[in-house]
C-alpha cells in the first residue's frame, strides 16, 4: 500500500476541561476526497488547526506522505504541501486579489526575499496568480480591493490563496460557509474542479454535496471520530441518524 | 484601468500602471527645490525638515508598510548621529563615507534587535521598542568619555563636502546634501515597497496568521525590513550631526520617537510621501509657532493631530487621495479640463 498523503495518530487536544481532540485517528490516501462532518463544536476547526500547526496538540504525531510533521510550525507544513483555507475569512483586506495571490505565488517560489526588483519582472509569477483568479472567476474583480469583494468573491478567493501555495493536501474548513444556499454553486464547483493530484478533506454542512463530492466521509462529535465510511455506510449508520436527528441543533 | 472597449487591463499592464511615476511626484520632487530661490532665509530649517522626512520615511518601511508600531525609533537616529559624531571627533569627518559607516552601524543595531521585534506585535512591541529607547539614552548618558554625556559631544567638525562645497552658515550645502540623500533613499524605498518583498510586507501588515497560511518567511521579512529601517533612520541622524555639527542626548530622547510618530500619522502611513508631507508640516509649523509662543506650540499640533486622526484615518495625504479618487473630483475636474475627454 502506498503512504497515506496525510495521517494524524492519537491526536489529542484539550482547552481546559473541554475535550476538542481525542484520540484522532486519520489516513487520507493519495488524491481522495474527504469529507469531515459533525455538529458545530465537534472540534471539526480545531482538528484543522492541529493538523496546520496553529495549535499544538497535547499528544500524537501527524505524518504528511510518511514525513513526521509534528514539530514543524505551519509555514513550513505549507511549504510541503499541507495547506487550509478558513472558516471565517482570513484574507488581506486592503490587497486587491492580484496582489495576495501573486504574493502568495512569490512566497512559495521564494522570489518574496527580493526587494530590489519590482514585481513587474516576476511575470511569471504574476501570470500564474491571474490564472488561479480567472479559473474562480475573480479576473473581474481582481484589481478591486479585498474588503470591497462580495462575501461570497471573498470565500473564492480563500480557496485562491490556498491554491497559489500548489497544494499536496488541502484542508478546506466551510468553503461555503455563510454563502446563500442558491449562492454556493460556484463554491461547490470550485471545490468539485480542484485537480485530481490533491488530496481533500473539507469540512461541509451541506449535504447534498457531501454525498455527492466526497469519497468517503468521517463524521465527529464531540472531540471524536464517531465512524468513517463511505457515504453509503454514513447514510445508513444508525448512530449518525441519532447525531444529526436526535439533536435539534445542527448545522 | 479600462481600456476603449472596455475590458480590463492585463495584470502585467495593471501593475505596471500602479508602479509609474506620476506626474504630481514630479512637481512634489522638483517643488523641493524651491527654498533655494523662494526661502534663501530658511535653508537651515529646510535641512531639518528633509532630514525628518528621511527620519519618517524610515519609520513608514515599518509601520506603515509591516504595520510594526515603534516608540523608540529614536534609538536608530541617534545611533547613527553619535557615530558620526564619534568619527569626525576622532579625526574622521568625511561626510559621505561617515554617513555610510553611521548608517551600516545602525542597521547592524538594528539586525539585533530585529530578533526580539520580530517575535512581538501590539502592545508588547510598543514597550520593548520604548524601552530600548529609555535604554540606549542612559546609556549614552553614562558613557560621558565617548559621547560627552549631557554636555553633548564636542569637537564635531564635518569636511567639506566632496572636498569641495564647504557646509555654510546659510545652510546651502546643507540643505543639497541632505535633499539629494532624502532623494536617493527615497528611489530605494519605493523600489523596495514595489517589489515582491514590499507585498509581502503589505500581507504581514494586513493579516499576520493568513501570512503563516501561505506559507510565508514573515519573520525574516520582518527583521530585514528592520534592519533597512535602522539604517535609514541611523543616515538621517549622521545628515544632522554633519549639517549641523554638534550632537546632544536629544537625537535619542523619547519625545523625537513621538515627533517622528506624529509626523507619519499626520501626512499619512504607508504612502511613501506621508513622512516628507508631515515633516514639512510639523517643522514649519513648529517654526511658525514656537516664535509665537515657545512653550505652548505642541497645542496646535495636538489639536491637528487629534483633527487628522478623527477626520482622516489616512493623514493627509490619505485624504487627499481619497478627494482625487472621488467620482465627483473626477466629474469636476473632467469639466474643468475640456481636453480631457469625459467617459
Ligand atoms: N482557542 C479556543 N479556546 C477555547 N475553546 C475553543 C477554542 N477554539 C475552539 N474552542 C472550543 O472547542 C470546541 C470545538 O470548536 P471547533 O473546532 O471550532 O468546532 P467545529 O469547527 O466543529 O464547529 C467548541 O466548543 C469551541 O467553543
Ligand atoms: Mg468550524
Amino acid at each position: 500500500m502506498s503512504t497515506p498523503a496525510l495521517s494524524t495518530r492519537g491526536l489529542n487536544k484539550n482547552f481546559g476541561s473541554l475535550v476538542v481532540a481525542s484520540d484522532i485517528e486519520i489516513e487520507l490516501p493519495q488524491g481522495v476526497r474527504y469529507a469531515l462532518i459533525g455538529p458545530n463544536g465537534a472540534g471539526k476547526t480545531t482538528l484543522i488547526n492541529l493538523m496546520t500547526g496553529m495549535l499544538k496538540p497535547d499528544g500524537g504525531q501527524i505524518q504528511l506522505g510518511g514525513e513526521e510533521i509534528t514539530a514543524l510550525g505551519p509555514e513550513a507544513r505549507v511549504r510541503r504541501g499541507l495547506v487550509r483555507t478558513f472558516q471565517i475569512n482570513s484574507l488581506f483586506p486592503h490587497l486587491n486579489p492580484l496582489e495576495a495571490v501573486t504574493l502568495a505565488v512569490c512566497e512559495r517560489q521564494e522570489v518574496s526575499r527580493t526587494w530590489w526588483k519590482p514585481i513587474t519582472a516576476y511575470s511569471a509569477e504574476v501570470d500564474e496568480a491571474y490564472g488561479i483568479l480567472k479559473t474562480l472567476m475573480l479576473a473581474q474583480v481582481c484589481y478591486r480591493q479585498t474588503r470591497e469583494l462580495a462575501y461570497g468573491q471573498q470565500r473564492l478567493l480563500e480557496i485562491a490563496l490556498a491554491l497559489a501555495t500548489r497544494p499536496k493536501v488541502l484542508l478546506l474548513d466551510e468553503p461555503a460557509a455563510g454563502v446563500p444556499r442558491d449562492e454556493s454553486a460556484e463554491l461547490f464547483a470550485a471545490v468539485t474542479n480542484l485537480s485530481q493530484d490533491i488530496t481533500v478533506l473539507f469540512i461541509e454542512h451541506d449535504m447534498d454535496f457531501v454525498f455527492r463530492f466526497a469519497s468517503r466521509i468521517i463524521v465527529m462529535v464531540g472531540g471524536r471520530i464517531l465512524v468513517e465510511g463511505t457515504p453509503d455506510e454514513i447514510s445508513a449508520d444508525p448512530r449518525v441518524r441519532e447525531v444529526y436527528l436526535g439533536s435539534a441543533h445542527h448545522g | 484601468m479600462t481600456s476603449t472597449d472596455g475590458a480590463l487591463a492585463g495584470p502585467q499592464q495593471y501593475l505596471r500602471a500602479q508602479q509609474r511615476w506620476r506626474a504630481i511626484e514630479i512637481v512634489f520632487w522638483l517643488s523641493l527645490l524651491l527654498p533655494f530661490v523662494v526661502t534663501p532665509n530658511y535653508l537651515v530649517l529646510a535641512s531639518q525638515v528633509a532630514i525628518t522626512a528621511l527620519f519618517a520615511l524610515s519609520l513608514d518601511l515599518i509601520l506603515g508598510y509591516a504595520g510594526i508600531v515603534s516608540l523608540g525609533h529614536a534609538a536608530f537616529f541617534g545611533f547613527g548621529a553619535y557615530t558620526a559624531g564619534i568619527l569626525s571627533k576622532h579625526g574622521w569627518g568625511e561626510p559621505l563615507t561617515g554617513l555610510l559607516i553611521s548608517g551600516f552601524a545602525a542597521g547592524l543595531l538594528g539586525y539585533l534587535m530585529s530578533f526580539i521585534i520580530a517575535r512581538f506585535r501590539h502592545l508588547a512591541l510598543i514597550m520593548i521598542t520604548l524601552g530600548f529607547g529609555f535604554l540606549l539614552l542612559e546609556l549614552a548618558n553614562s558613557l560621558g568619555w565617548l559621547t560627552g554625556g549631557a554636555d553633548g559631544l564636542q569637537g564635531v567638525k564635518t569636511w567639506p563636502l566632496l572636498g569641495m562645497f564647504k557646509f555654510d552658515l546659510w545652510g546651502v550645502t546643507s540643505y543639497w546634501y541632505s535633499l539629494i540623500v532624502l532623494f536617493i533613499l527615497f528611489l530605494v524605498c519605493r523600489r523596495l515597497i514595489n517589489s515582491p518583498f514590499g507585498l509581502s510586507l503589505r500581507g504581514i501588515r494586513e493579516n499576520a496568521v493568513r501570512m503563516r497560511a501561505v506559507g510565508a518567511e514573515s519573520r525574516a521579512h520582518l527583521q530585514k525590513i528592520y534592519t533597512i529601517s535602522a539604517a535609514i533612520a541611523g543616515i538621517a541622524g549622521a545628515l544632522l550631526t554633519q549639517t549641523t555639527d554638534t550632537v546632544s542626548l536629544g537625537v535619542l530622547n523619547f519625545e523625537r520617537s513621538a515627533d517622528v510618530l506624529v509626523i507619519l500619522i499626520l501626512g499619512g502611513a504607508g504612502r511613501l510621501y506621508g513622512g516628507i508631507i508631515g515633516a514639512i508640516i510639523f517643522l514649519v509649523a513648529r517654526d511658525q509657532f514656537s516664535g509665537i509662543n515657545p512653550q505652548y506650540w505642541y497645542f496646535p499640533i495636538g489639536v491637528l493631530l487629534v483633527v487628522v486622526v478623527l477626520f482622516l484615518p489616512n493623514g493627509i495625504l490619505g485624504g487627499l487621495a481619497q478627494i482625487v479618487e472621488s467620482e465627483r473630483w473626477q466629474r469636476w475636474t473632467a469639466n474643468l479640463t475640456p481636453w480631457r475627454k469625459k467617459p
